[in-house]
Parts: C-alpha cells; structure tokens; sequence
C-alpha cells in the first residue's frame, strides 16, 4: 500500500523526511517500551510475593479477629474500638517511570508502632482482639505499599500496551507505506526523466532530417 | 505536602479491626452501597483504599475507572471467609496486558 500522492520532487524529499522521522521514532519508542518492560517485570514479580504475603497475614488477622468476636460480646467488641489512638495519614509523591507518573505513598508520622496501637484497655478484651490487631498493625504498611505496586504496576501495563501498539503500527504500517511510496515516486520520476530523454533524441532526429534534405 | 488518608470498605465483621488502626472504615452490604461509599472516598483525600474482594465483585466497572487514576490506589483484601483470588486474577491480568504473554504463573512450581 502506498499514500496517494503527486509525484514530484518536493513531494518525494518530504516523504524521505518523513521516513527518517518515522524510523527515529520507532526506535525511540522501542527503547521506551524496552525499558518499561524491565521495570514493569520488576514490579510486577514483587507484586506477587507481596501480595501472597498480605492476603495470608490477612487471614490470619481475620481469624484472630473473629475468635475475639465470638468470645467477646458485640457490644464490648465495638467500644473496645471506637475511638481509635490515632488516625493514619500517609503522604503522596509523583515519581516518574519512564514518563508514567506512579504514586509514592508514605507513612506521614514514621512507622506504625505495632506494640501500643491498641486503642483500648485490656480488662474487658480478649487476647485474641490484641493479637488480631497487632498482625493487623503489622500488615498494614505491608497493605500501603502492595497498594503503590497495583497502582505502578496497571499504570505501567498500560503503558505497555500504548507504547507497543504504536511501535508496532510505525513498524509495520506507516515506515512500509513510506517506503513504497518512495519508491513509486522514484520511479515515476525515473520514467518521466526516460520520457524526457527519448523525446529529445526523436525531436534532434527530425531537426536533424530537415537539415539534411 | 499534604496527607492522605486510608479508607476501607467491605462487609462490616471483616473490616472492624481496621478501626482500631485509625483506618476510616465503610463497612456495606450490598454494591449500592459500597458504589455510594467508593463515590463519598473518591471526594475526600484518601491515597489507599482496600476493598474486600466479595464486595468489589459487585462493583467492578467502578474500580476500573479509579484504576486508571493516579489516586487512589485500590487494593482489593479477601474478607473473613478467605480470598476469592481477584487479586491475584488482576495482577495476571496486567502480566498478560503486558507482555502479551502469562509469564508469571506459568512457571510456577519449577
């Protein structure tokens, strides 16, 4: 397939300015995508352990919390944790990948203290409550940070896929379309040139009988 | 600088103990309600946002549009009962969007 096209001589020059561009493109492209690849693979191998790891700390938490709700009453359950000691604030940056802004979440006042975030007294709590919430003090910067990798890791397939559809529509589309279309110019420029030339040669041969006779 | 928050939703035996944490906690009973809960999280400043698995089920399409923002970051979290592996099932989802291939679960066990 070629671009439709006049084929002169100035259309033939800004097509090869073109194709140049195109090739330059896809090179740069395919460079990104390599490089975001790498990162993502990175990311993406770390997604999982984290997340196997969490999940399981999870159920953990899940079942110390739900041993606590069967001995304790409802209503204490809830009282013991109404009013919790401190709110959890966290803090957000942009960090740039390869042009895919991702977040960068932190803890805004240093780590969690695991050993004192029990909000209640102990008098009328069970110690499977404690030990819930302490694997769920545990899990949770596990939680924020597995968080920050979901989100970099579905920006960055994302990516992937933009940055891979468009090397592969220069790669097989556009830089090919170029090139035929160069080709078809030059060509059509060559036969024009071998008309020109015939043309002359026969006009030279009849000026050239006139004279003679 | 500014702070973000944390927000949990999912159903309420799973999610009580994140209160304890100081977690701003939703706790829903069907998807309307955690859709009206995820639209009240969306306005405020919360950075992280963990849904339990068997309410996000209900409100997918909805976590697709938070996922191709910036924040919040959802985290989908298994409930009481244990995982149903959408978690799991996302990240694969990814690795395939990807790479084009499942190169990570594939090989697993060798």
């Amino acid at each position: 397939m070629e671009i439709r096209v006049n084929p002169t001589r100035m259309e033939f020059n800004r097509l090869k300015g073109r194709l140049k561009m195109a090739q330059r493109g896809h090179k740069l492209l395919k460079d990104k995508r390599d490089e975001l690849m790498r990162v993502f693979l990175e990311l993406v191998r770390e997604n999982k352990n984290l997340r196997t790891r969490v999940e399981a700390e999870l159920s953990r938490s899940f079942a110390n919390f739900l041993l606590a709700s069967a001995v304790m009453s409802g209503e204490t359950l809830e009282e013991a944790i109404m009013y919790p000691k401190a709110a959890v604030t966290l803090n957000m940056e942009k960090k740039n990948v390869m042009s895919v802004n991702v977040p960068k979440i932190t803890f805004l006042q240093g780590e969690e203290q695991s050993s004192d975030a029990y909000p209640y007294g102990f008098a009328n709590t069970s110690g499977e409550l404690d030990s819930s919430i302490a694997t769920l003090a545990e899990v949770l910067p596990s939680l924020v940070r597995l968080a920050e990798l979901e989100k970099a890791v579905y920006l960055l397939a994302d990516e992937i896929d933009k940055t891979r559809r468009r090397v592969n529509a220069l790669e097989h589309v556009l830089v090919p379309q170029l090139k035929d279309t160069i080709k078809y110019i030059s060509m059509k420029l060559d036969e024009n040139e071998r008309g020109a030339l015939v043309r002359l040669m026969k006009i030279k041969d009849i000026v050239r009988g006139e004279d003679s006779a | 600088m500014s702070m973000y928050k944390v927000a949990v939703v999912g159903d309420k035996n799973s999610i009580l103990g994140f209160k304890a944490l100081g977690v701003t906690t939703y706790p829903v009973t069907d998807g309307d309600e955690a859709a009206r809960a995820l639209n009240t999280i969306v306005r405020e400043k919360v950075a992280v946002v963990c849904i339990t698995e068997a309410v996000a089920q209900q409100i997918m399409p909805q976590i697709g549009e938070l996922n191709k923002k910036l924040l919040p970051a959802v985290v989908l979290i298994p409930n009481n009962q244990g995982t149903l592996g959408l978690g799991m099932k996302q990240i694969k989802k990814n690795a395939e969007k990807a790479i084009g291939a499942d190169i990570l679960f594939g090989k697993e066990g060798s």
